[in-house]
């Protein structure tokens, strides 16, 4: 057994609210003279309305357009001109900005993250919306379209989430929809999520607390609240699907793939933290159950993965993702995958494999919070879902505690028949021959 | 109210680039050592003088297979043992092979640093190479090789090494080895690469994090001491060009929404003495998101949703290579701006206001580029592959400020040639070739996805 490590790290963190609603969240780190500026925003596709796929992701990227006293696109030529990295990125539940600056530089990210928070439509124009269009259409084509494989993660949510559900519909959004959004509908999406009421900013790295906090008042003290944010429709779900969803779809792929999902607890809940180690059992790492079952032993796959998507509100699911190797068909795969799982579910994990899951997990977190950015980000993660940034010295704890008996009783509750939905991709060419060796039997497709 | 004052910058801080020690062990193998006390982490990488470049080109993919086969177990630990107690220590071995280099790496908590290089020692001193896990690696790297083929981006990189250098050197054929070449490759050949090249004075240890110099060599000696053998010549390939003229291919993808379009040609050695201002050079052209490839192709015309270019950096001379996704109706229109951005940045000097952009961005990065133990222990590899100077780091920052608008044009008109630059298109033939062959930027031919010609009406390839 491994020895077990000290306790890795406990931050500095400070926590204010400001008049107007902004929280924000302080960790000092003089180990380098880099700050991170981080703001996440409190929406994201989930918050779309109908007709409207995509809007929240290509929102973001207006934000880059300029606001009242920056030009389009300054604000990358400001921060790359100060020496620091930048982005943006949008998810189901938030939208995040970020930069990374020589720590004297701080001034300058929180004049340009308040500039766009406090004044972004007076730099709306409809030539800068169609440009923006375009690059997201483009952005489509390239991640989704033109890639194997890349309708994943719009397809996985489709099937795992009920239609009516936030998180059923596609992030970067269908093109229909793409083509019909307005200027009128960034005007009204600024208004009701892009407040300060809504928002969390982090700073973290060389700084001063102190003069931090004034430098948040002094920028964005001034701007209004908003508190017409229209609440999200009910997210609660069944703890399982209630049997077991299939998706079959032919690709340009040369391989089969299964994506398959079980849904599990929010992430943030202490049965999140099992499911984590649960998906680490099964496939981080090559000393996974299913690296050396499926991998390793019986050479079914080239590849195998599984992780939680840790989506923080109704449900979450846990993902598995597996390639077949190419002289193995696609159900082969999908009943390897399976029986694999069934294993698990009915006779549980062991207390050795638990604490590799454990161990690499802890070591994966400490790596992370190297960097400034990281550590802003996830400061600006905790305050977000669970209002409370400290959570984040309390993750390494969180996952020590899990046991062997409580992944094992995980499994038995989450990873059964009824609560598997499988997304599995065949190649065309093999799908198409498949059909013709099953005879000339009229039915066929 | 809203502030429409820009904020002017502190002060800055003082940065220095982790202090480092190089030792070395009576077997010849060196150690490179950055403390680092940050977090309770460290990262080690062994480097060793067996990557793909040292090859003999019948048997291309030899030295991604043997690093990956390393971790396969060892005389007296079967594979799945090793991986189990490397992973129980919350460490995950990674081995592989680039173009100049093969490494074993890995990141661990320091508690566990003296265990985590006990094993890395076995695995590169006494690897077992069991035949059935070399033949399920060798398949495994098949199933990588066959994927290629539908997925556009890796095959676009793939193709353009291809048609840009000549088929006498190794950077004309994939760098983790082509269907061809892997097919051949047996475990008596990863025995006998191995044997050949993993040599204690053809290898270094770098190691970056919470451990001290004294620590980590003498956990180096316990690890590597008992590894023994000569060293072997250092490889080399040629990096001579296919051709000397401008050529267009395009790779078939029926109804690909979007073209992946690749356009460059051979670039110069990372040894090379002008790397300062090639490095500004290309952050102009290139290198960033306020560059004026991105500018042009993304925020102006709407083409993409990135396009960027860069200095394949090999010991050898990689490729300068232009990379872009564009819609297919405008693959041309994009790749003539590409071709009109590489002629600008030689005919016209650029302005203060792009260099200052340039310069600025290089030397505030650099702090934020080494904020990771892993990230440290990468830039003193890349310290050792090339043989940089002892300063380079200390120096990085004043040379990226010493370059001027004069140097930048003297190394785009030495260093990129337009004439010579190969296009390379993954996407779909029938709407994009009858445009090419009409744009008059060369001779068009068409290819599938494994690089077959698709049709007898083809131009002479020159040689």
């Amino acid at each position: 057994m491994a020895v077990r490590a000290r306790h890795p790290m406990k931050i500095p963190i400070e926590q204010h609210r400001l008049a107007n609603g902004l929280r924000v969240t302080l960790s000092e780190d003089h180990t380098a003279p880099i700050v991170a500026v981080n703001l996440w925003y409190h929406v994201g596709s989930a918050n779309e309305r109908a007709g409207r796929t995509g809007f929240a992701h290509l929102f973001e990227h207006m934000l880059f357009q300029g606001s009242a006293h920056v030009e389009a696109n300054e604000h990358f030529e400001l921060v790359q001109r100060a020496g620091g990295t930048l982005n943006g990125s949008t998810w189901l539940d938030r939208t995040n900005y970020f930069e990374t600056l020589p720590s004297n530089q701080l001034e300058l990210g929180l004049w340009l993250e308040a500039d766009r928070m406090g004044a972004l439509l007076p730099a709306m124009t409809q030539q800068k919306l169609d440009t923006q269009r375009d690059v997201v259409k483009n952005e489509r084509r390239w991640s989704v379209d033109n890639q194997p494989y890349g309708t994943w993660w719009e397809r996985l949510p489709a099937l795992a989430y009920p239609s009516d559900h936030p998180f059923h519909h596609s992030l970067i959004g269908s093109m229909e929809d793409l083509t019909e959004a307005s200027l009128d509908d960034v005007a009204q999406f600024f208004a009701t999520y892009y407040t300060p009421d809504n928002a969390v900013l982090s700073i973290a790295g060389d700084f001063a607390a102190p003069e931090a906090l004034v430098l948040a008042e002094k920028h964005f003290g001034t701007i209004a609240p908003g508190g017409n944010k229209p609440p999200l429709p009910s997210m609660e779900l069944p703890p399982t699907f209630g049997a077991a969803l299939r998706e079959v779809v032919e690709d340009d792929v040369m391989l089969s793939r299964l994506f398959l999902a079980c849904r599990i607890p929010p992430f943030g809940t202490e049965e999140h933290y099992v499911a984590s180690v649960c998906a680490a059992i099964l496939g981080m790492g090559k000393g996974s159950r299913l690296h050396r079952a499926l991998v390793r032993e019986r050479q079914i796959s080239s590849e195998v993965n599984a992780f939680t998507y840790d989506l923080a509100k109704g449900a979450d699911m846990l993902v598995v993702d597996a390639t077949a190797r190419p002289e193995v068909t696609s159900d082969a795969l999908e009943a390897s995958v399976n029986a694999e799982l069934d294993i698990v579910h009915e006779t549980g994990v062991t207390a050795e494999e638990t604490a590799r899951a454990i161990a690499l997990i802890e070591t994966g977190f400490v790596s992370a919070m190297q960097s400034a950015g990281e550590r802003a980000d996830r400061l600006s993660m905790f305050a977000t879902y669970f209002g409370d940034a400290s959570r984040i010295n309390e993750e390494v704890d969180r996952y020590r505690a899990v046991t062997a008996a409580r992944v094992t009783a995980f499994a038995r509750a989450r990873l059964g028949h009824v609560n598997r939905a499988s997304l599995l991709y065949v190649p065309r060419e093999a799908a198409e021959s498949e059909i013709k060796a099953a005879g000339t039997g009229a039915e066929a497709l | 109210m809203m502030t429409s004052v820009r904020p002017t910058p502190g002060t800055p801080r003082a940065y220095r680039f982790p202090q480092f020690e190089a030792h070395r062990l009576e077997n010849g193998l060196r150690i490179i050592v950055a403390p680092v006390a940050k977090l309770p982490i460290v990262s080690l990488i062994l480097l060793v003088d067996a990557g793909s470049t040292g090859e003999q080109i019948r048997l291309g993919g030899i030295a991604t297979l043997t690093a990956r086969a390393l971790l396969e177990g060892t005389a007296t630990m079967p594979g799945d043992v090793l991986t189990s107690r490397v992973e129980s220590l919350g460490a995950s071995l990674a081995a592989d092979a680039d173009w100049d280099v093969a490494t074993v790496g890995m990141t661990v908590m320091s508690s566990r640093l003296r265990e985590a290089l006990a094993l890395v020692g076995e695995v590169v001193r006494a690897p077992a190479f069991p035949t059935r896990d070399v033949e399920r690696l060798k398949a495994e790297r098949l199933a990588e090789i066959l994927q290629l083929r539908a997925e556009p981006r890796g095959l676009a990189d793939e193709m353009l090494g291809r048609f840009v250098y000549n088929d006498a050197s190794r950077y004309a054929a994939p760098e983790h080895g082509s269907a061809a070449s892997v097919s051949l490759l047996t475990r008596d050949e990863v025995a006998r690469f191995y044997a050949e090249r993993y040599r204690p004075g053809a290898a270094t240890l770098v190691v970056a994090g919470d451990v001290t110099v004294d620590d980590a060599v003498s956990m180096a000696r316990e690890a590597f001491g008992a590894w023994a053998g000569t060293t072997p010549p250092a490889s080399t390939t040629t990096d001579l060009p296919a051709r000397r003229s401008r050529a267009v291919h395009v790779v078939d993808k029926s109804d690909a929404p979007q073209s992946e379009l690749r356009i460059g040609h051979v670039g110069v050695s990372r040894e090379h003495p002008d790397f300062f201002p090639l490095t500004v050079m290309n952050a102009v052209l290139g290198g960033l998101f306020s560059s004026r490839i991105n500018l042009n192709l993304r925020e102006a015309h709407a083409y993409t949703y990135g396009a960027f270019s860069g200095f394949d950096w090999r010991r050898g001379a990689g490729p300068f290579i232009v990379s872009s996704a564009v819609r297919t109706d405008v693959t041309v229109g994009a790749a003539t701006e590409v071709l009109a951005e590489i002629d600008r940045i030689r005919a016209e000097p650029i302005t203060e206001s792009e260099l200052s952009l340039a310069a600025d961005y290089l030397g505030g990065v650099f702090p934020i580029r080494y904020e990771t133990v892993a990230d440290i222990a990468r830039a003193l590899s890349a310290f050792v592959v090339y043989g940089l100077p002892i300063d380079y780091f200390d120096s990085y920052r004043s040379k990226i400020a010493a370059v001027t608008i004069d140097d930048v044009q003297r190394v785009a008109r030495e260093q990129l040639r337009p004439e010579h630059l190969q296009i390379v298109v993954v996407g779909d033939s029938a709407q994009v070739r009858g445009p090419l062959e009409a744009m008059g930027f060369g001779p068009v031919t068409c290819y599938d996805a494994e690089g077959s010609i698709l049709d007898g009406e083809t131009q002479n390839v020159e040689k």
